[in-house]
C-alpha cells in the first residue's frame, strides 16, 4: 500500500468517527470527546509523531508542529469538532497536494521524455541491446521503427522518416537517408536505419538538452529568490503574531476570554506555511522551461525566462539569423548570349575559387567543371577574377572591376544581393544576381513580435547599406545599422543598451558562432540553429533549436505566460492568506477557512502552475505559420 | 566536484528549500541545488573530505525530512 493510500484510509476512518460523534451527540461528554480523540489520533497521529521527532531534532517552526499546536489547542479550549475537522481537512489537502505534485511531475517528465533507454549495438554480426551509456564513438547501431535515436549518429544504411517534435516542436517528420546526421531523442517512424555513432551518450543531444533543462532551475529568477526570502521570515512572523494575539488582548483588555483569543491565534498557526508559494512559483518556471523545450526553445535558466518576459526590444543579426546565410543564384540576365552559356562561362572562370559567391555559381551550374579548360587565372581580391576559358578572355566581377577594365554598358540593378558582371573579350554579356535568401518565416516573426507588443526591432549587419536597408524594409524592421565589422557590432549594441530605460530588457538574436560577444553582452542572448552546434549552446542564454526566427515570439509568449501565472499565484496565495489572517484576528474566519487558505490554496496554485505546460496553443499557431 | 543525487520521497517543497539552505551552509559546499520537481540534488563540493561533506549533507536532509532517501544518480 502506498503512503497516500494509507493516508486515504486514515482519513476515511477519521471521517466516520467525526460523523458518528456529530450525529449521535452522546450526552456523556467523555464518550463525545473520546470519539473525537480516536478520530484525531487515527488521522493526525503521524503528524503528531513527526512534530515530536522534529522537535527533538531542533526543528521547531515546522508545519507539522504548528498544525499540532493548532489542533491540540482547539481541543484544549473545548472546540473538539474543530480540532478533528482541521486535522482531517489538513490531511485531505495534503493528499490533494501530493497528488497534484506527482501529476505535475509526470506531465513534466513526459514533456521531456527524450531520454533513450537503450541502444541496439552491432557486435560481430548480431545486435545486442545495451545501455546507451555503454556505446562508444564509431559503434554501429540499429534503430528500428518506433525506437528513439539513442545517440547522435550518422546514417550508413537505410532511410526513414524521423519525428523530431520532442526536440524541435516540429510536427512534420524529417526524411533521413545515408549520410544524414541523426540527433538523439528523435523517434524513428517507419524505416530500419543503421548508423555510426558520432558522440558519446553524455555528449549527445538528448543528454545535453536534459542536462540543460534540469540545471536551468539552479539559475533562479528574482521571483524565486523573493519567495525563498519571504518563506524564511513568513513562518516565524506569523507564529509570533499568533502568540501576541493569544495572550496580549486578554491581558490588557477587560472582560476578554482567553479561549476566544487563543482560538483566533490558532487560525494564524494553520496558515503559517508558505507552501503554496514555495511549490507553485518554481513549478511555474520549471514548467515554462519544459514547455519551451518542447517547442525547440532551450532556456538556460529561470532568470532568463524572467528577463525574456520583459523584453521590449529585439536586436537581430542578419546573415544566418533572418536570412538563410547561404548564397544562391537568384537571376541570370544575359545580353546577346545564351543563358546557359553565360552561367557556364562564369562557373568556369570561378572554377578555382572557394569564395561563397563562386560556390553558389558553381552550384547553380551544377555540372562537373573540366579544369583543363581554364587558363591564366588572375584573381583580383575583393573585385573578381579574370581567366581564359577555351581561348576566350573572361572577366567576372563587380562594377569596380568592370570600370577598371573599361567594360561599358553595364546593367544597373537595384535588387537585394550581389551582382556579378561578366564580360567576354572586353564586351559586356550580362550579369548574375546572387543573394542570401530570407528565411521563410522571417517576415512572420517580425509581425508576431509586433503583435505581442515588442516596441522596437533592430537589425545589425556587416552587409552594405544598400542590402541591409532593403532587407530591413522588406521585413518591416524598425531600425538598421549596416556595414558593421564584427567589433563594431558589440560597440553598436553597447550604444543601444546605454539608451534603454528602466526595467525593459533587450534581446539579441544571432547565429551563435560569430555573434558570441554580443550574445554574451545582451540581457537575453538568443542563438539560432542550436541543433548540432555546441558553440551556440555555450554562448547563449536561450537556444532556438530549429533555425526559425518565428520561435522567438513563441518564446516570449511562453515567458510572459509563465510570469503571468507566477504573479497570479503570488497575489492569490498572499491575498487569501492575508485575508484569512485579518479575518482570523477579528474573530470572523474559522479554522476551516484557515485550512483552506493553507492547503486549498496550494492545490489551486499548483493546478494553475501546470497550465504553463500546455504548449498546444503555440504548436497550432506555429503550424499556421508553416502553412502560410 | 559536482555530484548528483536523487531524493526519493521528497514531497514538500518548503522542506526542499530548507534542505538547500542548510546544505549550502555546510563547510566545503560550494553550491547546491535541489530541484523539487525532478527530485534531484546537484551539489558542488570541495574534493578533499568529500565523503564527510556528503555525510553531513545527507544528515541535514534527513533532519528536515526523515522519509527522504538519498540515492546517487
Amino acid at each position: 500500500m502506498t503512503y497516500n493510500q494509507k493516508r486515504l484510509i486514515k482519513i476515511i476512518i477519521g471521517s466516520i468517527f467525526f460523523g458518528i460523534a456529530l450525529i449521535w451527540r452522546p450526552s456523556d461528554i467523555r464518550i463525545y470527546l473520546g470519539l473525537f480523540l480516536v478520530g484525531y489520533f487515527v488521522v493526525g497521529g503521524e503528524v503528531l509523531l513527526r512534530a515530536f521527532k522534529n522537535i527533538l531534532k531542533g526543528q521547531v517552526f515546522d508545519e507539522h508542529f504548528l498544525m499540532c499546536i493548532a489542533t491540540v489547542g482547539a481541543f484544549i479550549i473545548g472546540e473538539y469538532p474543530e480540532g478533528l475537522a482541521v486535522m482531517l481537512f489538513y490531511q485531505i489537502g495534503e493528499l490533494f497536494q501530493s497528488h497534484a505534485v506527482s501529476k505535475s511531475r509526470k506531465s513534466i517528465s513526459t514533456l521531456m521524455d527524450i531520454r533513450p533507454d537503450y541502444a541496439n549495438v552491432e557486435t560481430m554480426g548480431s545486435y545486442k541491446t545495451v545501455d546507451p551509456e555503454d556505446v562508444s564513438i564509431g559503434d554501429i547501431i540499429m534503430i528500428k521503427p518506433g525506437e528513439k535515436v539513442p545517440l547522435d549518429a550518422v546514417v550508413i544504411e537505410g532511410h526513414s522518416s524521423l519525428d523530431t517534435s520532442a526536440l524541435t516542436g516540429e510536427s512534420i517528420p524529417r526524411e533521413v537517408s545515408e549520410g544524414v546526421v541523426l540527433l538523439s531523442g528523435c523517434i524513428n517512424i517507419n524505416g530500419m536505419i543503421k548508423a555510426r555513432v558520432l558522440k558519446e551518450f553524455g555528449e549527445s543531444t538528448a543528454s545535453k538538452i536534459l542536462d540543460l533543462v534540469e540545471n536551468a532551475s539552479s539559475k533562479k529568477s528574482k521571483s524565486e529568490k523573493f519567495i525563498t526570502k519571504f518563506a524564511k521570515y513568513y513562518t516565524p512572523s506569523v507564529v509570533i503574531i499568533a502568540a501576541v494575539i493569544a495572550f496580549i488582548p486578554p491581558v490588557i483588555l477587560n472582560n476578554q476570554s482567553l479561549s476566544e483569543w487563543v482560538s483566533r491565534a490558532l487560525v494564524f498557526l494553520v496558515v503559517s506555511c508558505p507552501c503554496a508559494l514555495v511549490i507553485s512559483v518554481p513549478l511555474s518556471f520549471f514548467g515554462g522551461i519544459g514547455a519551451a523545450s518542447r517547442m525547440g526553445i532551450l532556456v538556460k535558466g529561470s532568470n532568463y525566462l524572467e528577463a525574456l518576459a520583459r523584453v521590449e526590444m529585439v536586436v537581430f543579426d542578419k546573415t544566418g539569423t533572418l536570412t538563410k546565410g547561404v548564397f544562391k543564384v537568384q537571376e541570370i540576365k544575359p545580353k546577346a548570349i545564351d543563358k546557359h552559356e553565360l552561367l557556364k562561362v562564369t562557373a568556369y572562370a570561378e572554377g578555382f575559387s572557394d569564395h561563397p559567391i563562386s560556390k553558389s555559381i558553381k552550384k547553380a551550374y551544377g555540372k562537373e567543371i573540366d579544369t583543363s579548360k581554364i587558363r591564366d587565372v588572375k584573381e583580383y581580391r575583393g573585385y573578381g577574377v579574370n581567366a581564359t576559358i577555351e581561348g576566350r578572355n573572361v572577366l567576372v566581377g563587380n562594377k569596380k572591376l568592370m570600370d577598371k577594365m573599361n567594360v561599358k554598358n553595364l546593367d544597373i540593378e537595384n535588387r537585394i544581393g550581389t551582382i556579378v558582371h561578366i564580360a567576354i573579350e572586353g564586351t559586356y554579356v550580362g550579369h548574375i544576381l546572387i543573394a542570401d535568401e530570407l528565411k521563410d518565416d522571417a517576415k512572420q516573426a517580425i509581425v508576431d513580435l509586433k503583435n505581442i507588443d515588442i516596441k522596437q526591432t533592430t537589425m545589425l549587419t556587416g552587409d552594405t547599406k544598400h542590402i541591409g536597408e532593403m532587407v530591413a524594409n522588406n521585413l518591416k524592421i524598425d531600425k538598421v545599422y549596416t556595414e558593421l565589422l564584427p567589433g563594431d557590432k558589440v560597440d553598436k549594441f553597447e550604444e543601444i543598451l546605454k539608451n534603454k530605460k528602466g526595467k525593459e530588457t533587450i534581446a539579441f538574436v544571432g547565429d551563435g558562432i560569430n555573434d558570441a560577444p554580443v550574445l554574451a553582452r545582451a540581457d537575453v542572448g538568443i542563438a539560432m540553429g542550436g541543433l548540432g552546434s555546441d558553440a551556440a549552446i555555450e554562448a547563449a542564454d536561450i537556444v532556438i533549436m530549429t533555425d526559425e526566427p518565428s520561435r522567438i515570439p513563441i518564446a516570449v509568449k511562453i515567458s510572459k505566460k509563465t510570469i503571468r501565472i507566477v504573479k497570479q499565484n503570488i497575489v492569490f496565495a498572499l491575498g487569501v492568506k492575508a485575508l484569512v489572517l485579518v479575518l482570523g484576528a477579528l474573530g470572523i474566519a474559522s479554522m476551516w477557512s484557515a485550512v483552506f487558505a493553507d492547503v486549498g490554496v496550494s492545490v489551486i496554485a499548483i493546478l494553475n502552475a501546470i497550465r504553463v505546460l500546455n504548449v498546444k496553443e503555440h504548436i497550432n499557431k506555429n503550424l499556421e505559420v508553416i502553412a502560410n | 566536484m559536482t555530484k548528483k543525487f536523487r531524493l526519493k520521497g521528497l514531497d514538500c517543497a518548503n522542506c526542499a528549500a530548507k534542505m538547500e539552505n542548510k546544505i549550502s551552509k555546510i563547510k566545503g559546499v560550494n553550491s547546491v541545488n535541489i530541484n523539487f520537481m525532478t527530485m534531484k540534488m546537484s551539489i558542488d563540493i570541495e574534493d578533499s573530505k568529500s565523503d564527510e561533506i556528503l555525510e553531513s549533507a545527507v544528515a541535514a536532509i534527513n533532519k528536515i525530512d526523515s522519509k527522504v532517501v538519498v540515492k546517487s544518480a
